[in-house]
């Protein structure tokens, strides 16, 4: 008898508790949206709780496409995008009186990693080439195109094995809006887009594990990845050329050096940044956007979402070359924490 | 002391029926309203494609341009290998455990078997993609090209991963379902049965083909329509070493794609309408081959029933 009065009487007061402290924390800010920029996000997250208490921010990776939806939707405080909204999705929700503005946090760029052991040297490539390489008009290793990018490297008499994303990704997107940028033919067909139509013989792997997978495995195989996978799995990436003539190799600071030549910051920033122009520029690299609505009048959650912005536009950085993300350029920083900023 | 009960017994019986055929109700109901939004989400692409999507194989997104049949092939094919691998190994486990074994060492035996039902798909699939893909592409491909390469079956470039080593997981995978069941058809069998076979101076063996094997055939092939169930519905592990290339071949070496796959792969990520509402049109087409392949098993088991019962 004793001991069930006893039992009772905690876990009431448990409960008691429980609706307590949830009263007494303050508000939970709800995002969702983008996978590949998790990592930095939850980064963000639990170190801007050390600084500010009150408020509690919560995001959910579920994918891109479901972020947009959901910011949308209105049902979430801010929505996380690899790709900017159409402009039919722009105007559709202003004319619902939800217009959305796109803050960039990171940069991230996709690495075309490959299996050769072979071949020591670090292979050069160019975006005509990797366009065909991709398309399957390049098959073998030791190809005439492949070969006068790499005039002191003896290529391999052997079969490509192409190795691209079998789940619609943002990066594929990012990949795709590069080789469209650079080859006409891409840009007919397979074109833009987060899941495409592969030539045949292009295996589909799931994820960049699926790709490293894959690209580690097999000899001979070529495919995309993010930039982190390609430095924690060690797999050596080509080096592709850029505007200025240069063949550069994919490190955060030649990524962010894509935005640089953004001079212009009064647009809503849904521009593509690959095969940007100027020297030192990694071409393959695009933005990741936090969507948040554009509103003038105060709301406590939209200020709170600001707040948490501006931290990660400028303390927040620091944490990007650790995680493998390249910061925004310092120019660009600033004009957008003065938007952030009333 | 008696006590009367606070509702009549008469009342609580009634109470307990219409509570009990309101839970089943509610599980026809909700198969009923699934299907239905199912339907409602595909009717765009019903309109735009109607059977065409079917008879048609290309898959485009970027275009807005969509066919379901390489997807129909890929999941029929692996499931059907799958199975076709599947079934003897689980028969054979279940004889083994149910006849040969010692019931102690039997139990534990089916315990470790019915284990591999409770790993997740996706550590299936890793294992698929980080193990056995390589080791198809290195060992079993080269012995099948050079045994049986002249079948168009083994022809053509091997990277591992493709129709084989994706059914050869789904049929790693569904060897706990047919088997357990396999065990239960085999313990209906009475004792009398076999020995009676034994008696008239049949072999073990003979003995468990005549009077095991023999009378439980619709059993097994109830079984393996389970087991087939599963394995066409089977998402993660296949979408990992499939190749996900929607493509129709003949070589059981070559990528291809599972109707669960590209559901799984591009949902997360589709953009247009037009892309949802084919995906879901996927789906119903994905939920029909399921109801067929049930129906006619269902039909299988229930005439070698008739024909059993009316014999004897």
């Amino acid at each position: 008898m004793i001991r069930s009065t006893s039992f009772l009487l905690v876990s009431v007061f448990t409960i008691v508790f429980s609706f307590a402290s949830t009263s007494i924390e303050a508000m939970t800010i709800n995002g969702a949206g983008a996978t590949f920029p998790y990592p930095i996000y939850s980064k963000w997250i639990s170190e801007y709780q050390k600084v500010e208490t009150s408020v509690r921010f919560n995001y959910q990776s579920i994918g891109s496409g479901g972020g947009v939806r959901q910011i949308l939707n209105q049902t979430v405080d801010f929505g996380a995008s690899d790709d900017p909204l159409s402009d039919a999705d722009m105007k559709s929700s202003a004319e619902k009186g939800w217009p959305l503005v796109h803050i960039p946090t990171v940069i991230g760029s996709v690495t075309v990693a490959y299996n050769l052991p072979s071949v020591t040297e670090r292979l050069k490539l160019d975006g005509p080439t990797l366009a065909e390489i991709f398309l399957r008009k390049i098959v073998k290793w030791n190809d005439s195109k492949i070969a006068a990018l790499n005039p002191d490297v003896t290529l391999p008499d052997a079969d490509i094995l192409v190795v691209r994303r079998a789940d619609g990704s943002g990066t594929t997107a990012v990949f795709a809006d590069y080789l469209s940028t650079v080859s006409p033919e891409w840009n007919k067909a397979p074109g833009r887009g987060k899941s495409l139509r592969w030539p045949a013989g292009a295996i589909g792997a799931r994820g960049n594990e699926g790709v490293t997978a894959m690209v580690k495995q097999t000899v001979g195989a070529i495919g995309y990845i993010e930039l982190a996978y390609s430095i924690q799995n060690n797999l050596p990436t080509a080096l592709i050329k850029n505007r200025a003539g240069e063949f550069q190799a994919p490190t955060t600071k030649a990524v962010s050096k894509s935005a640089e030549m953004i001079k212009d910051f009064s647009g809503d920033l849904r521009m593509s940044i690959v095969d940007a122009e100027g020297p030192g520029v990694y071409p393959i690299s695009a933005f990741t956007y936090i969507l948040i609505p554009d509103k003038k009048e105060t709301d406590e959650k939209l200020t709170a979402v600001k707040k948490f912005l501006v931290w990660s536009l400028t303390k927040g950085q620091g944490f990007a070359e650790e995680l493998h993300y390249s910061a925004l350029p310092e120019a660009l920083r600033t004009q957008l924490v003065k938007k952030l900023t009333p | 002391m008696k006590k009367t009960p606070l509702i009549s017994f008469r009342l609580q019986d009634k109470l307990n029926y219409s509570f009990l055929s309101l839970i089943a109700l509610l599980i026809i109901a909700l198969l009923i309203v699934m299907i239905t939004l199912l339907f409602r989400e595909a009717y765009p692409a019903v309109e735009q494609f109607g059977w065409g999507f079917i008879t048609d194989s290309y898959w485009d997104p970027a275009a807005d341009e969509y066919g379901g049949l390489a997807f129909l092939f890929g999941t029929v094919v692996t499931a059907s290998i799958a199975v076709f691998l599947a079934a003897p190994v689980s028969i054979s486990i279940a004889l083994f455990i149910n006849e040969i074994l010692p019931a102690k060492i039997g139990k534990v035996l089916g315990l470790f078997v019915e284990m591999i039902a409770a790993i997740p798909s996706i550590v299936f699939g890793l294992w698929g993609l980080f193990f056995l893909a390589p080791w198809v592409n290195t060992t079993l491909t080269p012995f099948l090209k050079s045994t049986l390469g002249f079948l168009p079956l083994f022809q053509g470039p091997s990277f591992g991963i493709g129709i084989l080593t994706a059914s050869m997981i789904l049929g790693l995978m569904i060897i706990p379902t047919i088997s357990s069941i396999c065990k239960e058809v085999f313990k209906t069998i009475p004792a009398h049965q076999k020995e009676a076979a034994l008696a008239l101076g049949a072999t073990r063996y003979e003995m468990l083909r005549l009077s095991v094997i023999g009378p439980s055939f619709s059993g097994i092939i109830g079984a393996s329509a389970l087991g087939l169930g599963r394995a066409l519905g089977e998402t993660m592990a296949v979408a990992m070493v499939i190749g996900n290339s929607p493509q129709i071949t003949s070589s059981l070496f070559a990528p291809a794609a599972t109707m669960a796959s590209i559901i799984a792969n591009e949902y997360a990520e589709a953009d247009s309408e037009l892309h949802i509402s084919a995906l879901c049109f996927v789906a119903v087409l994905l939920f029909f081959v399921t109801f067929i392949i049930n129906f006619m098993a269902r039909t299988i088991v229930w005439k070698n029933e008739r024909r059993l019962k009316s014999r004897g």
